[in-house]
């Protein structure tokens, strides 16, 4: 019998509740799918990233506007949708973190960090108007188009690396 | 799971204020008490300040950020931050944002508080 997808969605509060809420909920999905714990990590920490984006930036931390997260577990791979209630945005205007004028920024490396730490992100215009992350995970033992699995993507790499 | 608050503490070493870290420096509490534990330094002259963050297990955008501030702060002040122990998780996040090369990051405590001024 064919692997069904699963759907699971979640309208949460412009709080800084439902950031640790959303990691909660993301890293049950991930572990039940089986991903190991440094898979784990990188899943709930995207999670978060996208989920302060969409609290801080996206609804501008106002409670009268939604965050709506909603997670696709299908045979391939774990996608999550972060979409927010605001005026949406682009990926090219988003200053580059790693820049020299930007590194002693205090804010600005979530964006960065969702890229680095999962296989595909993109960010599109949602149906609220708003902007809605779409980034995904491939499942343990899935092999990509360039045969190199889950830890294939350059962001991975990256955040592998270690103190010479 | 993921609920652990921060808590610090501070101790002096001389001229130099270590100040112990644990639990996760992310949005909310976490970076919320980082920030007031600086400040409260600051306003009691301490400006040589080694933060040890071996029992910081988790960091995110948010506790990166504030990290980065109490270094400007610190530096601003004519004074001197530095990081001492990081945890694999940490050095992997400062190491990808490049803040590696901007921290003075070190291993063993007594050698770090002998580089202040």
């Amino acid at each position: 019998m064919a692997p069904e997808n699963k759907h699971l969605e979640v309208v949460l509060e412009t709080q800084v509740e439902s950031v640790n809420l959303a990691e909660e909920m993301c890293l049950r999905v991930a572990e039940a799918a089986g991903f190991d714990d440094e898979m784990c990590y990188r899943i709930g920490m995207s999670v978060r990233e996208g989920v302060i984006n969409a609290f801080h930036y996206g609804n501008q931390e106002r409670p009268d506007k939604k965050i709506h997260l909603a997670l696709d577990l299908t045979p391939e791979k774990l996608v999550i949708h972060v979409m927010d209630e605001g005026k949406g945005f682009k990926l090219s205007d988003v200053p580059d973190p790693l820049a020299e004028e930007n590194i002693l920024s205090t804010s600005g490396r979530g964006i960065f960090l969702m890229r680095a730490f999962m296989d595909e992100f993109e960010v599109v215009p949602g149906s609220t108007g708003g902007a809605e992350i779409v980034m995904s995970k491939m499942l343990p033992g899935v092999v990509h188009g360039n045969g190199h699995g889950q830890s294939s993507a350059a962001g991975n790499d990256a955040a592998s690396q270690k103190e010479n | 799971m993921c609920a652990l608050s921060l808590h610090a503490t501070y101790r002096d070493a001389g001229a130099v204020t270590v100040v112990d870290l644990g639990g996760r420096i992310v949005l909310g509490d976490g970076s919320a008490l980082l920030r007031k534990t600086i400040r409260s330094l600051m306003d009691s002259d301490r400006t040589k300040i080694l933060l040890n963050l071996a029992d910081v297990d988790y960091i995110d955008s948010s506790g990166i950020g504030e990290l980065v501030h109490a270094y400007t702060s610190v530096k601003n002040r004519g004074g001197e931050l530095k990081l001492l122990h990081l945890t694999r998780k940490v050095h992997d996040i400062l190491q990808i944002t490049k803040l590696f090369t901007v921290f003075d990051v070190y291993s063993d405590e007594p050698a770090a508080i002998a580089t202040f001024l």
